[in-house]
């Protein structure tokens, strides 16, 4: 069947309307370059709107405070695989990001001299790691639900052109370099071909990869899922974020900042387990250590309910006042989910999926980056990649708690002025061939007149249980051969997949089969990238190889996919720092 | 005497039914509106048999389950299943609100399910929004301030921000504007509930210096002075925001103000 496309031209086509795509539809608006913004939901249902805590940066309104020792432990937090300029970079810009947020209007809550409030969040440390530091700037415990709206309202006031409820099928890419994208109009079932001289992927992680996510139904990796399809690498995928506190049972997120504000874990002896793992940052230290202390926890029979498989979470001994200013949204969500009355009883929580480290490689700039023949970094022309999408790396093998606000706004902002270095505003684009579209619209064709027998939904639950139970917080070479092995059983599913609705407008039941594609092809990369890395850094722990090991394994993964088949390669991780500012920080072994 | 109907394609009618399996022991019918764009056909009313008791507790979960194991060409809006992004606001048993956050158990009998009220409607439970989202923008939902601080931060008194909690938390899901007889009627014309919760909002933060503009832009017989205190927007917020008042307010510092 052939389908009528609706031409557009544009400087830039940003693909993604959170936190990271907002900013640099912002930015890209601001240095005059004609921009769409598509999104696959209305802008403030993006997933940035489901933060809680904060966004972070050495503002010292608290307390006195430095970049260089936010700095300090991103490098730490990240177990030594983050590129260290990229983080200088990011640390460095933090403050002046916040307070252009503050000028754009966000509710920041408030210290009693007018500044912004600022709370303690795991592993962030005063001093290089000598005692904690208040460095997560809220608002309340709705941050990312209050700088989605404002961001949202800024690009309003820029006129900002969305192109809303349209659904990113795959890249152009013509003789290596990207030249625009082709989406779906939901809302009235046309098909558009964007041109463009830049685009920039915004569109999130992949969280609904897994059974059990903090992450949004929508947080289906779609922006990965292209990159893989034009047969472009994803970097360091075995680095997935488990959060210590998701609801039990309704996976919903309660956020770091509970224990920020002095809650804290216990297990079925009534004990504060997280003093005998980390004696000195306690339940504050790092989510990764955090995720597999309550794991052991659990695994050693001291986790509690009837089940004895999850872990409570006291904030009944905070003052109401305080549960109240600072944290009525999660208060509201126990209440909901768990049906707990926070002032009175403890929240039931387990580790939860939450976050990917991994994902389109990129320079700090913001510029995507592949490997050439020679084995050197290439920069992929016409493409970018921002945000949750991107791994930079600031967030190497585990991301800090309110450090992917401050990347979303830093990063969103990086993206928008290479953007406007590049793209000459309203110059003409090269003539390209229909292959490129044809062969899309041929996916989107096959994929919507697909009459297998297995619904998405039984393929996504298998998928989703396999990533659950073979690539979880703890990892071993058995469980993750038994997840490629298993993995392949949806992958191929592919081939059977059974789409009933085969309407163009707001056919749902395609949408998830296209976001099924998107999730299986990254779950395939994850899980061959963990079994690959025979290692522990951060998130990715492995039971057969307990030890970090800087020597072999200092290195980013790179993963390509192609007709099911994952092949791996490296890129060496940025032991240098951006400029004289601050020394890099060597190795070491990382205690909390 | 003229006999006034609704056009023939507006009435609802009875749809296909779907049998839970046999063995199940906790079943709740929901009744779900159904509409095609596509099928040139009259909306109708499906019912699903759902076994509750292989379920989870939400409206939402009921929908998921019929979708993943059912009818997966049911349509309806969702995504972070906590009550925060507002994707799946909808009717539920005859009330605005989200299905991810109303639990099955609080409706008795069958669950009745049709989109917010009175606007559009793309596809089953899927209705155009369109309209509100372009009254948000024109009351211009950001910042204005021509001050310059030198790139350090601008300041706000914890009691002046305390000013904006019960505004700022709108999650623009619109169970409140499609709550409204006023809006019902004049959406075109009247602002409604949710984007005038938000003008408030601009209009009350102290770091903004456009109040005045920003009032004397709402002051007017249509866009604000349609809401009659119905009150049918604060019953509805999932939120438990109270849009009305703020309309109040807003309506009262129109009177007080409008000697400056």
């Amino acid at each position: 069947m052939s389908y009528e496309v609706i031409n557009h031209e544009y400087d830039v086509v940003v693909v993604g309307a959170g936190g990271s795509g907002l900013r640099a539809a912002v930015g890209l608006a601001e240095a005059g370059l004609k921009t769409a913004c598509v999104s696959k939901v209305f802008p403030t249902r993006s997933h940035t709107a489901a933060a809680q805590g904060g966004i972070s940066a050495a503002l010292g309104n608290m307390c006195e405070d430095d970049w260089r020792w936010h700095m300090y432990d991103t490098v730490k937090g990240a177990d030594w695989l983050g590129d260290q300029d990229a983080i200088e970079f990011l640390c460095k810009e933090a403050p002046q990001a916040v307070i252009e947020l503050e000028k754009y209007g966000v509710p920041f809550s408030r210290t009693e001299d007018g500044k912004i409030y600022q709370r303690p969040f795991g592993g962030m440390t005063k001093n290089y790691g000598n005692g904690v530091v208040q460095r997560t700037c809220a608002a309340a415990d709705r941050t990312g639900h209050a700088i989605l709206h404002t961001l949202y309202g800024q690009a309003l006031k820029k006129d900002t052109e969305f192109f809303i409820e349209y659904f990113a099928l795959d890249l152009i890419m013509e003789n290596g370099k990207c030249q625009g994208i082709i989406a779906w109009n939901l809302q009235d079932g046309t098909i558009h071909r964007f041109r463009s001289k830049m685009v920039i992927l915004a569109t999130g992680g992949y969280g609904r990869a897994y059974f059990s996510a903090t992450s949004a139904h929508t947080c289906t990796g779609d922006g990965g899922g292209m990159v893989l399809r034009a047969g472009l690498p994803l970097q360091d995928m075995e680095f997935v974020q488990f959060h210590p506190t998701g609801i039990y049972g309704a996976g919903c997120l309660i956020t770091e900042g509970s224990r920020g504000e002095g809650g804290f874990l216990v297990n079925s002896e009534g004990e504060r387990f997280m003093e005998r793992y980390a004696p000195s940052a306690k339940d504050l230290a790092s989510r990764d250590v955090v995720s597999r202390s309550m794991t052991i926890e659990i695994n050693e029979g001291r986790g509690v309910g009837k089940n004895k498989d999850h872990i409570f979470l006291h904030l009944n001994h905070l003052d109401e006042k305080i549960l109240k200013e600072r944290l009525p949204g999660i208060s509201e969500s126990a209440k909901v989910f768990a049906g707990v009355d926070v002032t009175k009883e403890p929240i039931p929580v387990l580790p939860t999926v939450h976050y990917n480290m991994g994902g389109i490689p990129t320079n700090y700039f913001g510029e995507v980056l592949s490997k050439d023949a020679a084995g050197s970094d290439v920069i992929v022309e016409g493409l970018m990649a921002v945000g949750e999408a991107a791994c930079v790396s600031v967030h190497g093998a585990n991301r800090l708690g309110s450090n992917s606000l401050i990347d979303l706004v830093v990063f969103g902002k990086a993206a928008a002025v290479r953007a406007a270095e590049k793209v000459k505003p309203n110059s003409k684009h090269e003539q390209i061939s229909d292959q490129e579209t044809q062969k899309c619209l041929d996916r989107f064709d096959k994929m919507r007149n697909a009459s297998g027998n297995t619904p998405t939904a039984v393929l996504r639950d298998k998928m989703q249980r396999t990533m659950q139970s073979k690539c979880a917080v703890f990892r071993t070479d058995k469980t993750l051969k038994e997840g490629l092995n298993e993995i392949q059983e949806p992958w191929q599913g592919l081939s059977d997949i059974s789409v009933k609705d085969r309407s163009l407008i707001f056919n749902t039941d395609l949408v998830e089969a296209l976001e099924f594609d998107n999730l299986i092809r990254q779950s395939q990369v994850t899980v061959a990238s963990a079994e690959n890395r025979k290692e522990s850094r951060g998130a990715h722990s492995r039971e057969d190889f307990k030890d970090r090991n800087d020597e072999e394994w200092m290195k980013h993964t790179l993963a390509w996919h192609k007709d099911g088949k994952v092949s791996i390669d490296y890129r060496d991780v940025h032991n240098y720092t951006l400029t004289n500012d601050v020394q890099y920080f060597p190795p070491k072994a990382r205690v909390y | 005497m003229v006999q006034f109907n609704l056009p023939k394609d507006s009435e609802v009618k009875k749809g296909k039914y779907y049998k839970a399996e046999s063995n199940a022991k906790n079943i709740k019918k929901v009744n779900v509106y159904r509409w095609s764009p596509e099928d040139g056909e009259n909306p109708r009313l499906d019912t699903y048999e759902v076994d509750m008791d292989n379920c989870g507790p939400m409206v939402l979960d009921a929908l998921i389950k019929i979708k993943n194991e059912i009818d997966s060409t049911l349509t309806f809006r969702r995504s972070c299943r906590e009550g925060i992004c507002g994707s799946c606001a909808m009717n539920i048993d005859g009330s605005n609100t989200l299905a991810c956050t109303k639990s099955a158990k609080e409706v008795n009998g069958d669950i009745n399910i049709y989109p917010l009220p009175h606007m559009p409607v793309i596809k089953d439970l899927v209705p155009n929004l369109k309209q509100m989202y372009k009254q948000y923008q024109s009351i211009e939902p950001w910042m204005q301030s021509s001050k310059t601080t030198n790139g350090s931060e601008g300041l706000q008194t914890i009691e002046d921000r305390s000013k904006l909690d019960g505004l700022y938390e709108c999650i623009l899901c619109a169970c409140c504007a499609t709550s409204c007889p006023s809006y019902w009627w004049n959406g075109d014309k009247y602002l409604g509930p949710a984007v005038l919760l938000q003008a408030y909002r601009w209009i009350i933060d102290s770091r903004d210096e456009e109040r005045k503009k920003r009032l004397k832009k709402v002051a007017d017989e249509l866009k604000l002075f349609r809401c009659h205190t119905i009150m049918n927007c604060t019953n509805a917020c999932p939120k438990g925001l109270n849009p009305a008042k703020a309309i109040g307010s807003i309506k009262k510092m129109l009177v007080t103000e409008k000697s400056n």
